[in-house]
Formats: C-alpha cells, sequence, structure tokens
C-alpha cells in the first residue's frame, strides 16, 4: 500500500501534464481552424 | 443586391470595398489584412489562396481559415498593396470583405475560451477521480482497509474541490443571476446539485464514511460543459463567419467646401444644406437633390428595381443607391438617422420586436424541470427522516443522490449535440446558421415567401440568348460597352467575353455611348439616343440599341435570369406540402413572368418594405409560420419580422444581419436543403428529450429509495449521456 504514495502522486503530475500540454496548444491557436488542419494534412508541397 | 460584385466575374470589381481602411501595421514595415473570404469549401480552395497570394512579390504569410471563412494576410511594402491582394482573390473567383479582427473579437470569444478551460479542467479532474473512486469501489467488494479509503478520499477531494470552484463558475454565476432576478433556470438545480454534493462528500471524507460523491460531481459538471461549449460553438461559429460588418454601408462622403475644397468627412458629420460631390462608382452616403450633372442611380439596394434610373438637376437621390454613369453635385437634404436608408433600418427594428419571443424547448423543459428535481430530493429527505426515521445525515446523502442522479446531463447535451452536427452539416452545405432558434423555428416552416430581384433571380441583368443577335454586331456593341461601368454594359461584355474596349468612347449620361470610327459614328444606348422611331418591335423589358451610319440598328434584349434550378426548387417545396408566395418590389409584368416561369400562383407587385411587413404580419395572425427568403435592403424589414428568415450570401450586410441564416452560391437548393436538416434536428431533439425523461423515470424511484451509489450515478450518467450523443450523430449519416 506505501506504493500509492508515490504513484498517486505521479499520476496526477502526469495528468498535471497533459492539462498544461492542452492549455499550451489552446492558447497558440492550434484548435483556432480544427476543419483546416483536417485539410492541410492532406497538402503534399507545403512550401514555407 | 446588385451592387455587391458577384461571386465569379473578375470585370464587376469596380464596386469592391474600400480596402485601405482595414489594412493594420504589423511591425516594422509589415502590414496584415484580415478578410472574409466567401466560397471557401475545402482544402483545395484554402491551397488555392495561400498559393497564389503567397506569389505575390512581398507576401509573408497568407493563411486561410477554413473554419471560418476568414484570411489573415501579411505582407512587406506598402499598404496600398492591400488592394491589389483582394484583387488576386477576386480573380480565384472569391469574394474577399475586409474586417476590424478588433469588432469581431467579441465576448462570445472570451466566453468560448473561458468554457474550453472550464472543459479542460473539469475533463482532467473527472478523469483522475475517477481512477481514484474505481480503486475504492473495487475496494469495496476486496474489503479495503478504511485507513486507505480515507486516503483516496482525500486526494479526491483535493482534486475536485478546486476544479468545481474553477470549472463551475459558469453555472454558478448564471444560476445567481437567475436567483437575484427572483428566477430559476436551469443552472440553480445543478449549482445546488454540485455544491450540496461537494459539501456533503467532504463532510462524509471527514467522518470517515463509505461513500463520496466527488466523482459524480466533477463528471456531471464536465458533461454539462461540454454541453454549454457544444452550443456556443454551434451558435458562434456561423454567426462570426456571415457577420459582416454594418460599417461597410456608412462610406465617407466627400463634401464641397465654401471655398471650394473638397474634403472627406463620415456620413453622420455631413450637415443638411452641404455641397456634396459623389464619383462615378461611389456609394451615396447621404439623401440629396440633384445640383449639377446628370447621371444613373443603382437603386436596386432600396427599390429592388433591376435598371439604374437617370436624374437630374432637381431629382432627389438615396442614401445607400450608386452613382452609375457620370459624377454629381448634390445638396444634402437628410442625412443619417433622417435618411430614407435609416428609417428602413428602423422599420425593420420594429418588425423585430414585433416578432413573438420564442421560447427555445430546451427552455420550456427546464422551467418544468428545475421545480420537479427540486421537489423530489425534498420529498426524500423529508420521506427518510419523518417517515422512515433514519440519521439525517444519511437521508441528506440520499437526497443528494437524487439531485445528482436527475442533474441534467442527457438533458444539457440533448439540444447542442444536435444543433452542433447539423449547423456543421449545413455549413458544408454553405448554408450559416446566425440564430441559435433558427434551427427550430424551421422545422415548423409551412409557408415560403420569396422575394424576386436578386433572390429568386440573379439580381443582374444579362443578354437574353432567346433573341437572335448578330455576332459582329455584339462584338461591336460590347467594345464600346467596356467603357461603360452602367449594368446593361457591362451584361453586353459578360455575353461577349475576350472583346477589347475601344478607344475614345464618350458617355453622355442616361442617354448611351458614342464612338467615331472611320466609317462613321457608332452608337449604342437608348432608343431615342440610336435615333430608332419605328416601335414594331415588341418593347418590354430593358434593352439596348446599337446603331451604325450604314445599317439597321440592332436591338439588344436584357433579363434578368432566375437563378439555376429556381424551378426545381419551388418544385420540391411543393412536394413537401409548403405554401409558396412571391412578395417583389419589380413591376407587374416581371414579377408576372418570373412566377408564371416558376410557377407560382401567388404573387405581388410593386411591394415597398412596408408592404412586405404587412403581408407577412397578415400571415403571421392567419397562424402561418413563415420563412422569408430576401435579400434587398427593401427585404430587410421582413426579414426581421418572418417567423424565421434566410438571405443569400450576396445580400446587402442589413439584410444579412437581419436574417437568421445565410446561404453561399448562386443555387437555391439550400432552400430545401435548411427546411431538411432542421425538420430532422427537431425530430432527434425530440428524442433526445424523450431518452433523456425515460432515463430520470427509471432512475430516480431507485436514487429516492437510496440504493443508488456513486458507482451506480457514475454508470447512469455516463450511459445517458452517451447514449443521448449517439442518437444524434445519426444525423450526420444518411444524405
Amino acid at each position: 500500500m506505501s506504493g500509492l504514495l508515490y504513484l498517486i502522486p505521479i499520476a496526477l503530475a502526469l495528468g498535471l501534464l497533459g492539462l498544461a500540454a492542452f492549455l499550451w496548444a489552446l492558447r497558440s491557436g492550434q484548435f483556432d481552424d480544427l476543419d483546416g488542419a483536417a485539410e492541410r494534412i492532406l497538402f503534399d508541397d507545403e512550401e514555407r | 443586391m446588385n451592387a455587391h460584385a458577384p461571386v465569379a466575374p473578375p470585370q464587376t470589381n469596380a464596386l469592391a470595398p474600400d480596402v485601405s481602411a482595414y489594412v493594420q501595421q504589423a511591425g516594422e514595415g509589415l502590414h496584415m489584412l484580415h478578410l472574409m473570404v466567401e466560397g471557401v469549401h475545402c482544402g483545395g480552395c484554402v491551397r488555392r489562396i495561400e498559393r497564389a497570394l503567397t506569389a505575390e512579390p512581398g507576401v509573408i504569410e497568407a493563411r486561410v481559415n477554413l473554419t471560418t471563412r476568414r484570411l489573415a494576410v501579411t505582407w512587406r511594402g506598402a499598404a496600398t498593396l492591400g488592394e491589389a491582394l483582394v484583387g488576386t482573390i477576386a480573380r480565384l473567383g472569391y469574394r474577399a470583405t475586409p474586417y476590424d479582427p478588433r469588432q469581431l473579437a467579441s465576448g462570445d470569444a472570451q466566453a468560448e475560451r473561458c468554457l474550453l478551460l472550464a472543459m479542460a479542467v473539469a475533463g482532467f479532474a473527472a478523469g483522475n477521480i475517477m481512477l481514484l473512486s474505481v480503486s475504492v469501489w473495487s475496494g469495496h467488494v476486496y474489503e479495503m482497509g478504511g485507513a486507505t479509503r480515507a486516503l483516496l478520499h482525500w486526494f479526491s477531494a483535493l482534486i475536485a474541490l478546486p476544479a468545481l470552484v474553477y470549472a463551475g463558475r459558469p453555472f454558478f454565476a448564471s444560476a445567481l443571476g437567475a436567483l437575484r432576478d427572483g428566477r430559476t433556470n436551469m443552472d440553480v438545480p445543478i449549482s445546488l446539485g454540485i455544491l450540496l454534493a461537494s459539501g456533503m462528500s467532504l463532510f462524509e471524507t471527514i467522518r470517515g464514511g463509505e461513500h463520496v460523491y466527488f466523482d459524480s460531481a466533477v463528471m456531471l459538471l464536465f458533461f454539462l460543459l461540454i454541453g454549454r461549449y457544444l452550443d456556443l460553438r454551434a451558435r458562434g461559429k456561423a454567426r462570426a463567419a456571415a457577420e459582416r460588418l454594418l460599417a461597410l454601408g456608412t462610406d465617407p462622403v466627400t463634401v464641397l467646401a465654401a471655398d471650394g475644397r473638397s474634403q472627406v468627412l463620415p456620413a453622420e458629420r455631413v450637415a443638411p444644406g452641404m455641397t456634396v460631390l459623389v464619383a462615378v462608382g461611389e456609394r451615396i452616403g447621404i439623401d440629396g437633390r440633384v445640383l449639377t450633372g446628370r447621371s444613373e442611380v443603382d437603386t436596386s439596394l432600396i427599390t429592388g428595381e433591376t435598371l439604374p434610373q437617370v436624374v437630374a438637376a432637381g431629382n432627389p437621390v438615396f442614401a445607400g443607391t450608386i452613382n452609375v454613369v457620370a459624377p454629381l453635385r448634390l445638396e444634402a437634404t437628410a442625412v443619417g438617422k433622417r435618411t430614407l436608408l435609416a428609417e428602413i433600418v428602423r422599420l425593420m427594428e420594429a418588425a423585430e420586436q414585433h416578432r413573438a419571443k420564442y421560447v427555445v424547448l430546451a427552455d420550456r423543459v427546464a422551467r418544468l424541470y428545475a421545480p420537479a428535481v427540486h421537489g423530489l430530493a425534498l420529498a426524500t429527505f423529508l420521506g427518510w427522516t419523518l417517515l422512515a426515521g433514519v440519521a439525517w445525515q444519511t437521508a441528506l446523502l440520499y437526497a443528494v443522490a437524487v439531485l445528482i442522479i436527475t442533474c441534467p446531463c442527457a438533458l444539457g447535451l440533448a439540444v447542442p449535440a444536435v444543433q452542433v452536427i447539423a449547423s456543421g452539416r449545413l455549413l458544408g452545405k454553405g448554408v450559416l446558421l446566425k440564430s441559435a432558434t433558427a434551427l427550430e423555428r424551421l422545422a415548423t416552416v409551412d409557408t415560403v415567401v420569396f422575394d424576386k430581384t436578386g433572390t429568386l433571380t440573379l439580381g443582374r441583368p444579362s443578354l437574353d440568348h432567346r433573341m437572335p443577335v448578330d455576332r459582329s454586331a455584339l462584338e461591336l456593341a460590347a467594345a464600346l460597352a467596356g467603357a461603360s461601368r452602367h449594368p446593361l454594359a457591362k451584361a453586353l461584355c459578360l455575353a461577349a467575353p475576350g472583346v477589347p474596349v475601344a478607344t475614345d468612347v464618350e458617355e453622355v449620361a442616361g442617354q448611351g455611348l458614342r464612338l467615331v470610327t472611320a466609317g462613321g459614328e457608332v452608337r449604342l444606348g437608348s432608343r431615342v439616343w440610336c435615333g430608332v422611331t419605328d416601335v414594331d418591335e415588341e418593347s418590354s423589358g430593358p434593352e439596348l440599341w446599337l446603331a451604325r451610319s450604314d445599317r439597321r440598328p440592332v436591338r439588344f434584349a436584357f433579363a434578368d435570369p432566375l437563378r439555376p434550378n429556381a424551378g426545381e426548387m419551388v418544385g420540391e417545396l411543393r412536394r413537401r406540402g409548403l405554401g409558396i408566395e412571391l412578395l417583389s418590389g419589380d413591376r407587374a409584368p416581371t414579377v408576372a413572368q418570373a412566377a408564371a416561369e416558376l410557377d407560382i400562383e401567388d404573387w405581388r407587385f410593386a411591394c415597398t418594405p412596408a408592404d412586405k411587413s404587412a403581408r407577412l404580419k397578415e400571415l403571421a395572425d392567419a397562424g402561418r409560420h413563415v420563412l422569408m427568403v430576401g435579400d434587398g435592403l427593401n427585404d430587410a424589414p421582413a426579414l426581421a419580422g418572418a417567423h424565421v428568415s434566410l438571405s443569400p450570401s450576396s445580400a446587402v450586410d442589413i439584410s444579412q444581419n437581419a436574417a437568421d441564416a445565410v446561404f453561399q452560391g448562386e443555387r437555391l437548393q439550400p432552400v430545401v436543403e435548411v427546411l431538411d436538416v432542421a425538420r430532422r434536428a427537431a425530430r432527434l431533439i425530440r428524442q433526445n428529450l424523450g431518452l433523456a425523461l425515460a432515463y430520470n423515470v427509471v432512475v430516480v424511484p431507485l436514487a429516492m429509495l437510496g440504493m443508488v451509489t456513486p458507482l451506480v450515478a457514475a454508470l447512469c450518467m455516463s450511459a445517458s449521456s452517451l447514449l443521448v450523443v449517439g442518437n444524434s450523430l445519426r444525423l450526420r449519416g444518411r444524405s
């Protein structure tokens, strides 16, 4: 049972990492154009 | 209507809006322009536009947002380059309108982001607490020690309480606002449920109790936030895309000061009596009287008339019309709120207020729902304490279970899930829903009223191909016509593409064009201008004559063609059992002809905006639910007053604002499409509400009997929500 004492914090930290990643993605505009993103992956010669 | 450039031909770019006002500084030597691009519907369009723009010299970045159909382009160099870039987009066949992003970054975007953040936090908390809860539930079977369970409960509390405080704010704020006004709404039982559940759970945790409801409370919040977010997104996205800024209608006015200098003023700062100069192609910003000059004015915005009207000294002109042929000098008679344009806007606002207050189905359900839930929870508490005589803590726990289990997870998702899918589907077909309640109102439509010019027809004249035309005469006429902005001249050019414009063409306002060649003078214009006296040919409808010294004058007849598939569309509407009417501001013969072609029996001609409104009110009083389809400013009051309204994206800004939905493209098929999707969406929403109700009927008695443990609550809530979402997804299937 003592394993829980560090396993739970680790699980929570990983979860928080995911949350932080989502917040970052949201702030950097990655959710602004979901339809466009779905199409852009099919462009084969993106020159930039 | 025809005041706007049509989507395809680049020739008609003359009236493209002035973009310079929208160009922004984007750092050292960089400029940026935001545009709404119409006609973008797939990745191919995105790529074509971005490629064409990045190929232009100086352009650093061009990015099209496919979701909102907007484009941001950044370039190095002069601000005036923006004009050329809009031209580039127009040549690709897309219509671009500049907008100011700061004006659009309204409350909705802020609210959407706020909800998304709350949703992320709630989702994170729900997932992690559920992990802990599963351990606790397993522990009930495998005899977990009390200390371990208490530890897991404390961890849950640690995650849940901050998350609830943060993510619950939208609901708490709304519930508080409602209570302060002495009302109750859906958020009151939600907030109460969440607060009671978490308070009770904290109490149980401290006491070392067996059951806590942190997982249910957070999951509930998570599901509800999803519903809220979808709801906002369904409305916000489409509205933002359709939102044309009315600012485009307020063009600056050139005023001639007493000392002879000209000065550009915003329309609202012009005083009556001032002398105003109007250039060719300019939209007139004020009501006035012509002082000097002779020209033709495109009044389609106000009257719906296809052909420009000749004006000369002494004639009145109105704000919103476009000067087509020659410069004019006007004396301002009315400005701002006094203009005819403003009058129409007022009429529209009045009509909007007359529109019966529509209460959304979900709100009607909520009105019954809140008291019912509170009553049941209270009955449970009283029943257990007074009748069964259990401890008040246990009774409260049961009451909390009732609140949680009845909390409208499925109910909160029932409507928005369908709406998001429906509006997404419609967006794919080029229809933007602007109003949240539009879908529900569309589903009840039994009568469709159409405007003619610009709605059933394309709203711009084109050469009538039913008359035989001599090719060489047409080409000569087109060469002359290229020098003019007159709509009929433009139509001639379109009928003979690729003909070079003749030089030294002289235009006489209100009469026609003249060109002196080696073979004598050539004239193109009105019957009188070309010296035609014999009236043997049938003479209805707009026409141009071409006169050459050596040959008989040639007549070109024009018609405003019906939109492709207009007849088919009317037939399909009739097959669905809908009544169809035609209300037009145009003259009797043209309306009669269009009505005959489309096989519409009920038609009225020469309708003023007030007439149209009155007719719609008449229909509404007769108990009909009318869908109004119109595009002109003269339709705006009718659009605002109808049960629900639809307008083409070529419509004037005010009409698009007044309409509940906007459709793109030249075809009218979306009208049928919208009605079909709305009816199916309404059916699915009713099914979903039925499912949610059935779920409550089954589980509420269990909760009242105290048989709902946290595990059962979690299972019931997720199952009902999944069921409702799954049912909504059926709208996506069959087309």
